[in-house]
């Protein structure tokens, strides 16, 4: 096996297993150590820069860094990322000094978003300061988008969502909030002052699937679409709903659906799914809560018909089923045989799936769309067939989630940068990263290297008697500042890296002997699966590289497995000649601006 | 050294022996010594071996001298008895205790000043005197607690940190042993845990003394050009005679080392030595030719290491004593104090 290669970036941030996760690349246990020292306006803005609405995911987001925590792969649950990304915007202060000042002298450049949610308000966050004037299209009369409309109240009050929107939209943007953009050709062909050098659609994945069952037209008066239901309750249109209440669906939605049903009403609301609990798409945190509030989730039952009775509902009919699975591990779903089962309601929300829509952008402009209705896009660019329009968020590949359209806002952001400084988008920028060692005397390091063996914090939540009693009652209380320093503590500063020299090794097994989690191992070279197999301690973990140095005095190599490595610097500690040493690798990504530029151009003129 | 104790968090498939515990449970508090002190390397073989063994915790006593080596039982085995004596008195203690409780498994833990020099005489009457131990010598030729003065083990002519040569002879630990009568006799090296730690398994399991020499670098004032007891010397001129594998009761060959005459001694608790030749020329069943051959080897400058000499047969001090076989603790009041009649009957069969 070769030599690990740590000149390029991608090894260490590879290790930073949380923050290679994320689509935004946010340096989490940076801003964790933030928080344990109870710098949260500091722990803010590093969220802030990478993810742009750190009080909005610390509540809502999807995640996607905790199942990758090594500290789930260490003990049994990861570090409550989300949670503690909260407890920074929870005990920040203003903080509004801090946000990038906006050019009076414009750069002379338009660029048009379509759809005021989080892909949208990413771009302008990025563009603004720099001297792009940006005009922000939306049909509802708010900015936030999906944030809004789609997500209860009682996960995301309003004033977390105004004060992060508000942040953006104080950026000195033109906003054309009510108006909905009903053909891209009007923006594409504006002519002289009002002409877009770039468009970015932002617009999300509006419509609902519907369910196409016998009785589902007769009844439609009780049958809602549940993202169309949700922003209706957001915006107060919807105040009440049947006592009995069927959901449909195993998505976030559903679970979104179902909650704010028990609070306008619904006494006996469940939900039913097709699949399996286990397969269901809901994040499993949303079907505890869900659970917590006593809804029961029904699985493995197709919706077959709706009864009704003067047009009100008054009941679904569902076949049991069973999951099978061929080969290819492809699901199908076969009739038990059982008999059908019953279940009376008063409304049914139908939750099983979101589509998009691009009824306003017209076929001869030249955007090509795939057989899926998806614009046909550049994956690391978004820009569509259309040199300046480009995709992002939902609208681009799909409903995915609010981090994942962040990202696309700073890729999009770059690549109307780019596009409007003459470079080709193609050409991204690198990240920009270090790494320095953290030694303060002999075994002193500049972060808490003590492992901590507490396990994962409950967020405090309010008793259901109070929060089922309103909507816009906040359930989680969040983590207060005791408990958000124990929960930090929990993070295993995986950024600060344990670097091998070999050429000061002298391979005395100090840290082969020291190591608590057996990760270090001497031995004679192999390729990887034959290393992999004799170490000290079993690497079957593949997705986790190993470390591997050049050969050694003795003609034997150091292979350290980095997949369960506490990043304790006990290595480093009992290491007599510095072979080892701990150092930060902080990667932050490069955002729009003169940064991701590779040549120092000229703005050209259109 | 650290200031932290080592997390408790193990690897997730850390494998559990017979008596359900972890390597890790083998472990003791974390070490002082200065980080790359060879003797941790020894209490890591010394956990290794008795955690492979399923030692009970509760059976074994540790006990050490004066030094940095005897510091070490406070590093391994936590869950042991430990007992830690005056300077160079450590064999004394340790055959007392064992006279007065022959169940336990005695580990002495020594170093060169501790048992080349004010203990000499006591490590060699332990010795001679057959008493059922693992005697470890953690050896690295220089004074480590006072700042690097040569020991008594530290060969002519090598060169202190400070440049000066050393005049006077060294004592062989190893040599010494073998004349006193020890009957299992190895030198190993701290850097080679693969050698070391069987090393230790198969003295744990003999039942008479056992000595073992373990080569362990200063790092702090011996690891330097011009000592014979650095990691680099060592290993250049390390010169194993063969490879140990011990079984307790016969199992499959696993050991994947370099291809050699197998030899399999049994040792009188029925483990089973098995030892992989890797000179052709030595037999360690034969104590001369292994004396022999120690002198000529170390004439040319090499450590030999491996199993030097094993009697597998040996007699130990409480049937030299024809001690009872209960340990002391275990009698009573009866038994312990006989009553008058019986010591006169005693006193009359000695006139």
């Amino acid at each position: 096996m070769k030599p690990t290669d740590i000149s390029s970036p991608d090894y260490f941030h590879k290790v930073v297993d949380c923050q290679w996760a994320c689509p935004t690349h946010t340096p989490v246990p940076e801003y964790i150590r933030m928080i344990a020292a109870g710098r949260y306006s500091d722990a803010y803005m590093v969220n802030w820069k990478s993810n742009v609405f750190p009080g909005i995911l610390g509540r809502t987001c999807d995640r996607p860094c905790e199942p990758a925590c090594r500290r789930g792969r260490v003990e049994k649950e990861p570090v409550a990322i989300c949670r503690l990304k909260r407890v920074a915007a929870d005990y920040k202060n203003d903080i509004r000094e801090r946000l990038p000042s906006i050019p009076k002298q414009k750069n002379g450049k338009r660029v048009a978003l379509v759809g005021a949610g989080p892909a949208s308000l990413t771009v302008a966050r990025d563009l603004a300061p720099l001297g792009y004037h940006i005009v922000i299209y939306d049909g509802d009369p708010y900015a936030g988008g999906m944030m809004r409309s789609q997500i209860p109240k009682f996960r995301l009050p309003d004033t977390v969502l105004d004060e992060e929107v508000g942040y953006i939209l104080g950026m000195g943007i033109e906003t054309r909030f009510g108006e909905r953009v009903e053909s891209i050709k009007a923006l594409l062909s504006a002519k002289g002052k009002s002409a877009y050098d770039a468009i970015f659609v932002g617009c999300g994945a509006p419509r609902g699937r519907d369910l196409d069952v016998p009785g589902r037209k007769e009844a439609a008066g009780n049958i809602h679409l549940g993202i169309d239901w949700l922003a209706s309750v957001s915006f107060g249109h919807t105040t009440r709903i049947g006592k009995r209440v069927l959901v449909l669906g195993g998505g976030n939605t559903a679970m979104d659906c179902c909650r704010s049903a028990k609070r306008l009403g619904g006494e006996d609301v469940r939900v039913v799914v097709r699949s399996g609990f286990e397969e269901m798409k809901a994040s499993p945190w949303e079907k505890e809560d869900a659970a917590h509030e006593g809804i029961p989730i029904f699985n493995y039952m197709v919706p077959k018909s709706v009864t009704h009775e003067n047009g009100h509902v008054t009941g679904m009919m569902f076949e049991k089923v069973r999951a099978e699975y061929d080969e290819k591990r492809r699901r199908s779903l076969i009739p038990t045989g059982e008999p059908d089962v019953y279940m009376e309601c008063d409304d049914i929300l139908v939750a099983v799936g979101q589509e998009n829509a691009f009824p306003w952008i017209e076929h001869d402009v030249g955007i090509e769309f795939d057989r899926w209705g998806l614009p046909v896009l550049d994956p690391a660019t978004l820009q569509s067939t259309v040199a300046n329009v480009f995709f992002g968020g939902d609208a681009a590949f799909g409903p995915k989630n609010i981090i994942w359209a962040v990202a696309h806002g700073h890729a999009a952001a770059i690549s109307i940068d780019k596009l409007c400084h003459g470079e080709d988008v193609r050409e991204r920028p690198a990240p920009f990263w270090n790494l320095m060692s953290q030694k303060m005397g002999i075994h002193e390091w500049s972060y808490d290297n003590q492992v901590s063996l507490d396990e994962r914090y409950r967020v405090p939540i309010k008793d259901n008697k109070v929060s089922l009693k309103d909507i816009r009652i906040e359930v989680e209380n969040g983590y207060d500042p005791a408990l958000a320093l124990a929960e930090a503590e929990r993070c295993l500063n995986c950024d600060v890296q344990t670097v091998f020299s070999s050429k000061l090794c002298i391979e005395c097994d100090a840290c082969v002997d020291i190591c608590p989690m057996d990760c270090i191992t001497f031995t004679r070279e192999g390729d990887e699966n034959d290393l992999r197999g004799r170490l000290n301690a079993p690497a079957n973990n593949a997705s986790q590289d190993l470390y591997v140095s050049g050969v050694l005095k003795t003609g034997r190599i150091m292979v350290k497995d980095e997949d369960v490595c506490l990043h304790c610097s006990l290595c480093a500690e009992r290491c007599p000649t510095g072979a080892w040493d701990m150092q930060k690798f902080l990667l932050q990504m490069t955002d729009a601006g003169p940064a991701c530029r590779s040549r120092s151009k000229e703005l050209t003129t259109s | 050294m650290t200031y932290l104790a080592k997390p408790k968090l193990h690897h997730p498939s850390l494998p559990v022996n017979r008596l359900g515990y972890t390597r890790r449970d083998y472990e003791g508090t974390v070490s002082t010594l200065c980080a790359g002190c060879g003797h941790d390397s020894i209490s890591a073989a010394i956990v290794q071996a008795c955690f492979e063994l399923d030692v009970a915790p509760h059976r074994l006593a540790k006990l050490s001298g004066i030094g940095c080596s005897s510091k070490t039982p406070t590093y391994f085995l936590g869950n042991s008895h430990g007992f830690n004596s005056v300077h160079g008195r450590m064999p004394s203690v340790l055959t007392g205790a064992n006279l007065a409780n022959r169940d336990l498994i005695y580990l002495g833990v020594s170093g060169d000043g501790d048992s080349a020099s004010i203990g000499f005489g006591q490590f060699a009457h332990s010795v001679r005197r057959g008493v059922d131990m693992v005697y470890i010598v953690e050896n690295n030729g220089v004074y480590g607690l006072t700042k690097g003065q040569f020991s008594a083990t530290a060969d002519r002519g090598s060169k202190s940190k400070r440049g000066v040569t050393n005049m006077d002879a060294a004592i062989d630990m190893v040599s010494i042993a073998l004349q006193m009568g020890a009957t299992y006799v190895a030198r190993s090296f701290s850097g080679d845990k693969a050698q070391l730690a069987p090393l230790i398994k198969g003295a744990i399991r003999h039942r008479g003394a056992a000595f073992i020499d373990v080569i362990s670098p200063c790092v702090a004032f011996n690891n330097h050009p011009g000592s014979t007891k650095s990691y680099d010397y060592v290993r250049e001129h390390n010169e194993a005679v063969n490879f140990l594998d011990v079984m307790i009761g016969r199992g499959p060959i696993t050991t994947e080392y370099a291809p050699g005459e197998l030899r399999e001694v049994v040792q009188h608790d029925g483990s089973v030595l098995r030892l992989r030749k890797l000179r052709e020329d030595y037999d360690p069943g034969n104590r001369i030719i292994a004396m022999n051959m120690l002198q000529e080897r170390a004439a040319k400058g090499e450590i030999v290491t491996g199993l030097l000499y094993v009697d597998p047969q040996p007699v130990d001090l409480h049937a030299h004593l024809n001690t009872v076989e209960t340990p002391l603790n275990q009698l009573g009041e009866r038994e312990l104090i006989p009553g008058r009649e019986i010591l006169e009957h005693l006193n009359s069969s000695l006139r």
